[in-house]
């Protein structure tokens, strides 16, 4: 056993045992799992926040984008920037209508908005499709941290088994408590060892920031502007502003809004977040780096820049340490997305079925939502090959849709009924799935459009289809229903 | 007037979406990074001044927390 090995091990344990105390002296009910009692104040509820940015993703993926594609990898702060400039005033909208009628997932808030269980129903499936590749991306994830970080004495899979049965362990025990804990811990380490790779790396290897800035000038100059086409520009901005509206709406988002136990909680945490955010940056100078010192990482090989890099430059050790932070930033993220999946089936799809149901069986339900949510991310992280990367992509592509339904819900108006949310949300939807199998792009129907056209995230042209039908079948239900509910007026008075 | 403080929350999209094909260059460099990256780096610090002044502003924030 390497020092590496011992010191990831160790972190492991500690965030399992901070997972299962989490609740010591609180009495478990499906309020305190899913949502912590709406309790949670300005820290747990920025580090919640936060936390689903650093993901796995910051590490492997942030510095990988910037190795393969350079400039394109600046979407990741920039829709995340102003995911926080658009959540002051959307979040506190969501989270009033929530805490007046004690909305504990996304499924219900939208049930509840527009009194429909068909579309709370609707709702909780669309989550589900879009959270399960996110799991799975962080299962893999923590597979190869570890396994690289072990130098190899662990395999992939045993690493992702050994993950997926903590997670399991301290979501059924703590609910969203053990998360908010083990967020603490994950982000001193996150923070540490970003900053330090960050600033270590370019300095060692360049003397640096700007000569490493200069050396990729002179070697590769196209990394540090746009591409003229595919990661063009209008891709770049019809894509952050896209994924700016969906930020809140991905599920395990939700449910951190919904901790919140104030209004001023989430305002606050809007301004700072965006200068946290920041730290992404370290990711992106640390895969820089990587494009001149670990050369000829193919494809998807680009996302285990940082890990070879810093194989390349520390002892087994400080492996170890980044590896144990790695292993964590899969954690954290897993369980708010495993317990807000599995919540928001229990709200909007066991409620269904039985409406009167107790809060021990309602509790009993979502943990065992949990246990299902968890072995298919499982199983797809073994057996899913390609499927899943198509997946990932379609994730903010499909909650984007449920925007229009909330924005709408927003001003509570004649023109979205539920009818109109749930045609809306299926063309959407659709339209994504179909574009995601095909890989079409507009240039295939109009053959002559320019690339800045032709380059627009197709979830635009989707939500621009989906508000159509929406309003259409809206305002077309909206006479029905009026011609309805007057016949029985007259009926009524006979 | 300062009901209508959340308009300023444009702003950011303004800079970082309306204005951003004018910063698509790398020189000159500020702060060590190439001028793009700085750019988006500047308005994600922008966002947060942003956000503070909208904050200030908002007739709800006034008062103890209920």
């Amino acid at each position: 056993m390497n020092s590496a090995l011992v010191i990831i091990f160790l972190v492991a344990i500690v965030a399992l045992y901070l997972g299962i105390r989490a609740t010591r002296g609180k009495e478990m009910n499906v309020n305190e799992f899913a949502v912590g009692n709406k309790g949670f104040g300005t820290l747990f509820v920025f580090l919640l926040i936060a936390g689903e940015v650093y993901t796995t993703f910051t590490f492997l993926g942030g510095s990988g984008w910037a190795y393969s594609k350079g400039a394109a990898a600046y979407y990741v702060p920039a829709y995340i920037c102003l995911a926080y400039v658009l959540s002051y005033w959307m979040v506190p909208k969501i989270w009033r209508f929530a805490n007046k009628h004690g909305v504990i997932s996304q499924p219900q808030y939208f049930m509840k908005t527009y009194n429909s269980k068909a579309l709370g129903l609707v709702v909780a499936f669309i989550g589900l499709i879009a959270l399960i590749p996110y799991i799975v991306i962080q299962l893999k994830g923590l597979g190869i941290i570890v396994s690289e970080a072990s130098y190899g004495t662990i395999s992939p899979l045993m690493a992702s088994t050994i993950g997926a049965a903590i997670v399991t362990i301290y979501v059924t025990v703590s609910g969203i408590h053990g998360s908010a804990w083990n967020a603490v811990l994950k982000d001193i380490m996150i923070l540490f060892v970003i900053v330090f790779l960050g600033i270590y790396i370019p300095y060692h290897y360049f003397g640096g920031i700007k000569p490493l800035f200069e050396a990729l000038q002179t070697a590769k100059p196209e990394v540090l502007t746009f591409a003229s086409e595919g990661f063009s520009k209008s891709w770049f901005i019809s894509t952050i502003v896209l994924n700016a509206f969906g930020f809140y709406l991905l599920p395990q988002s939700f449910s951190v809004v919904l901790s919140a136990r104030s209004e001023r909680a989430l305002k606050k945490n809007a301004i700072t977040l965006p200068l946290y955010t920041i730290l992404i940056l370290f990711a992106f100078f640390i895969g820089f780096s990587a494009i001149i010192q670990v050369p000829g990482l193919e494809g998807a090989d680009g996302d285990l820049s940082l890990l070879r890099l810093t194989m390349q430059t520390f002892d087994p050790w400080f492996v170890g340490i980044v590896g144990g932070a790695g292993v964590l930033t899969a954690l954290v993220p897993v369980s708010v997305m495993v317990m807000s999946g599995a919540v928001g089936l229990m709200t909007g799809f066991y409620k269904l079925i039985k409406p009167n149901s107790s809060d021990r069986q309602q509790l009993t339900v979502s943990k065992l939502f949990v246990l299902f949510i968890i072995l298919t991310a499982y199983i797809f992280s073994i057996f899913g090959g390609e499927a899943l990367a198509i997946l990932n992509i379609m994730s903010y592509g499909l909650i984007t849709q449920l925007v229009p339904a909330l924005i709408f819900g927003f001003f509570n108006t004649k023109f979205m009924n539920a009818y109109g949310a749930i045609a809306g949300i299926i063309t959407g939807v659709s339209i994504v799935l179909f574009n995601s199998v095909t890989a079409f792009k507009l240039v295939n129907i109009f053959p002559n459009i320019p690339s800045v056209i032709n380059d627009i995230n197709i979830g635009f042209v989707a939500i621009a289809i989906n508000i159509f039908i929406g309003v259409s079948v809206s305002l077309l239900t909206n006479t029905f229903v009026a011609r309805e509910s007057s016949k029985v007026v007259e009926e009524m008075a006979k | 007037m300062r009901k209508y403080a959340q308009l300023l929350l444009i702003i950011p999209f303004i800079g970082m979406c309306v204005l951003l094909p004018v910063a698509d260059r790398i020189e000159p460099y500020i702060l060590g990074l190439p001028f793009l990256l700085f750019w988006i780096v500047l308005w994600m610090i922008l966002s947060s001044v942003v956000l503070l002044i909208v904050y200030k502003l908002d007739p709800a924030n006034k008062g103890s927390e209920v």
